[in-house]
């Protein structure tokens, strides 16, 4: 089987800081991945890169058999990649339902073409907001969100594109165990519809119970990518992590 | 209510205006009524990028004069047709065409604004916040230093157009003053339409992801590069339409008058004292503001006029930084859920 996501060798300077050196990931169709590594490491800046926020500099990005390197953020959104941000960046300025509106209308619609009447966007609107529990307050607009319903909404416009591949940028940060586990079983429905997931994620116990796979970055570099238990075992990941 | 309805009776009200005027008899109200017309234009025009982009042009004026020194070099083109092509068989057929007539001229300055107005969004639309900003007030001295060169619009010592007292239509005499209002007349009816067509459409809720959070925008699929660029050639088109009858209005053009801070400042002024958000910002932002300022042209003086805008400003920062529409929504947000 042919990887969904493939990344060939990319790296990433800024001036003289070396973000990303030579990294290599493949990721495969329907799979979870957990990407770790401590802070400035590199996770966001693969994520820009992989979704075209920043431009690599060396090596290539291939999603769903086509190099994506030449094209920008919303035509690699087009073509099935999605992400949520570190810092939910919702539209501040309209409704919920509407937040989810925007990809229903520039990223389903690019891609299948403008099918659906006004009916059938907000249905779908507000589906997905049902989806992750805030069709109650579809007309609120984001100031009125809790953290984690910020988180939700951020993970619901994500899906909202029909994305292939989401990868979900620290969208645990700074919640409870009860909300955690809910962004969780969230990202779970997800992947059990068929989208392969890369989390982005420092709590532990999170991303172990969530991935099939664990990837490990510092300083720019993989230094480990495996079975998660084989992973947090391996020398070089304890002593980034924990120190000598 | 659809746009053909809002078309409707936004022509209906444009009608009641002019009854009004009729009624009054008063050839000053068209006088003033024009300047007003020509600032919903304006603020209509940069509401659409400033107000549903997010993206603050400073340099209104500029795309406002090259509307006026496009009717301006058209005008004088005339003069030369025979210096220029003497004995040729060109001649004749250009006398035919020109001097054109205002709509035309309109169509014209709305092209070349146009045409300035992508060119600037491509130049410039990468920057942000107040580097965009300073770079449209750039863009207006560059071209006030280009026109206060250029020989052939009169250079600093301005251009006269003699406008004709009256002009027939189908056998009606019309002053010429109330042609001119009747046309911005229809080009404020024109503008407001367009961007209440765009708010309602996909087209403004992408702008509006814009204003809100770029990188959002597009990791949502939105194409903010393209959408800004139809957003910078829609509002210079429009500011130079609103420019290119002005010529005629005013009689003298010179740069210094073309290029006014005026200009700039209320086009930014009218929409954010009415509100950014719709269509009806600017308009409300425009007419109060447009007539408090020709009454005090009339009653004190016009050099009043930025004094007022300047207090009006400040004061609506603090008091309603969302303009007064966004004051009216507010109200009505609270008094829904108390």
């Amino acid at each position: 089987m042919s990887a969904l996501l493939h990344v060939d060798n990319i790296s990433k300077r800024f001036g003289g800081f070396v973000a990303l050196d030579g990294i290599d990931l493949e990721v495969q169709p329907g799979e979870r991945l957990g990407l770790i590594g401590p802070n400035g490491s590199g996770k966001s800046t693969l994520v820009n890169c992989i979704c075209g926020t920043l431009r690599n500099e060396g090596g290539s990005v291939s999603f769903d058999g086509h190099v994506v390197d030449k094209l920008a953020a919303h035509q690699r959104t087009h073509r099935g990649l999605a992400r949520s941000f570190q810092l939910p960046r919702p539209f501040h300025s309209m409704s919920l339902a509407d937040n989810l509106r925007i990809p229903l209308l520039y990223t389903v619609h690019a891609r299948k073409g403008p099918l659906r009447s006004a009916g059938d966007l907000d249905a779908r609107c507000h589906e997905l907001l049902d989806m992750v529990g805030l069709l109650k307050k579809a007309k609120q607009l984001p100031r009125d969100l809790t953290q984690v319903e910020m988180r939700k909404l951020e993970l619901a416009r994500a899906m909202a594109a029909e994305p292939k591949l989401l990868i979900a940028d620290e969208s645990m940060a700074g919640l409870s165990h009860s909300e955690i586990d809910d962004i969780l079983a969230l990202l779970m429905r997800m992947n059990e519809r068929g989208i392969t997931v890369i989390l982005i994620e420092h709590i532990m116990s999170a991303v172990m119970s969530f991935s099939q796979r664990l990837a490990v970055l510092v300083s720019g570099k993989k230094i480990a990518d495996g079975k998660p238990e084989d992973v947090v075992q391996n020398p070089e990941v304890v002593k980034a992590y924990i120190g000598q | 209510m659809n746009g053909l309805k809002f078309s409707t009776i936004a022509i209906g009200v444009g009608l009641v205006v002019m009854a009004f005027a009729a009624w009054l008899g008063l050839d000053y109200f068209y006088f003033a009524g024009y300047t007003i017309l020509q600032y919903i234009v304006l603020a209509t025009a940069w509401n659409i990028l400033g107000g549903y982009c997010g993206y603050v042009n400073f340099g209104s004026a500029a795309f406002f004069a090259m509307g006026a020194y496009s009717s301006v070099a058209l005008h004088k083109f005339d003069a030369v047709i025979d210096t220029w092509f003497p004995d040729s068989s060109i001649a004749p057929v250009l006398h035919a065409i020109f001097p054109l007539p205002i709509p035309i001229l309109i169509v014209f300055g709305g092209i070349v604004s146009g045409i300035a107005g992508f060119g600037m969004g491509y130049l410039t639309l990468r920057l942000r916040g107040s580097f965009f900003a300073i770079a449209t007030l750039a863009l207006a001295v560059v071209l006030q230093t280009l026109v206060v060169n250029w020989d052939f619009v009169g250079g600093s010592r301005g251009a006269y157009i003699i406008r004709p007292e009256e002009i027939q239509f189908a056998g009606i005499t019309i002053n010429y003053i109330v042609y001119l209002f009747v046309l911005m007349l229809i080009l404020a009816v024109i503008a407001l339409a367009t961007a209440r067509a765009i708010e309602r459409s996909q087209l403004g809720f992408g702008f509006a992801t814009i204003r809100d959070d770029e990188l959002a925008a597009e990791a949502s699929g939105v194409p903010t590069l393209r959408l800004k660029l139809i957003a910078t050639t829609l509002s210079g088109a429009f500011m130079g339409m609103a420019g290119a009858p002005f010529p005629y209005y005013i009689g003298y053009l010179q740069p210094a008058s073309a290029f006014s801070l005026d200009y700039a400042v209320n086009s930014i002024a009218m929409p954010m004292i009415g509100g950014t958000t719709s269509w009806i910002g600017p308009l409300v932002g425009s007419i109060l503001l447009g007539s408090l300022q020709q009454i005090a042209t009339v009653t004190i003086s016009s050099a009043v006029n930025l004094l007022i805008v300047g207090i009006l400003l400040v004061a609506f920062v603090i008091i309603a930084p969302n303009g007064l529409v966004g004051l009216v929504q507010e109200h009505w947000r609270k008094r829904r859920r108390p």
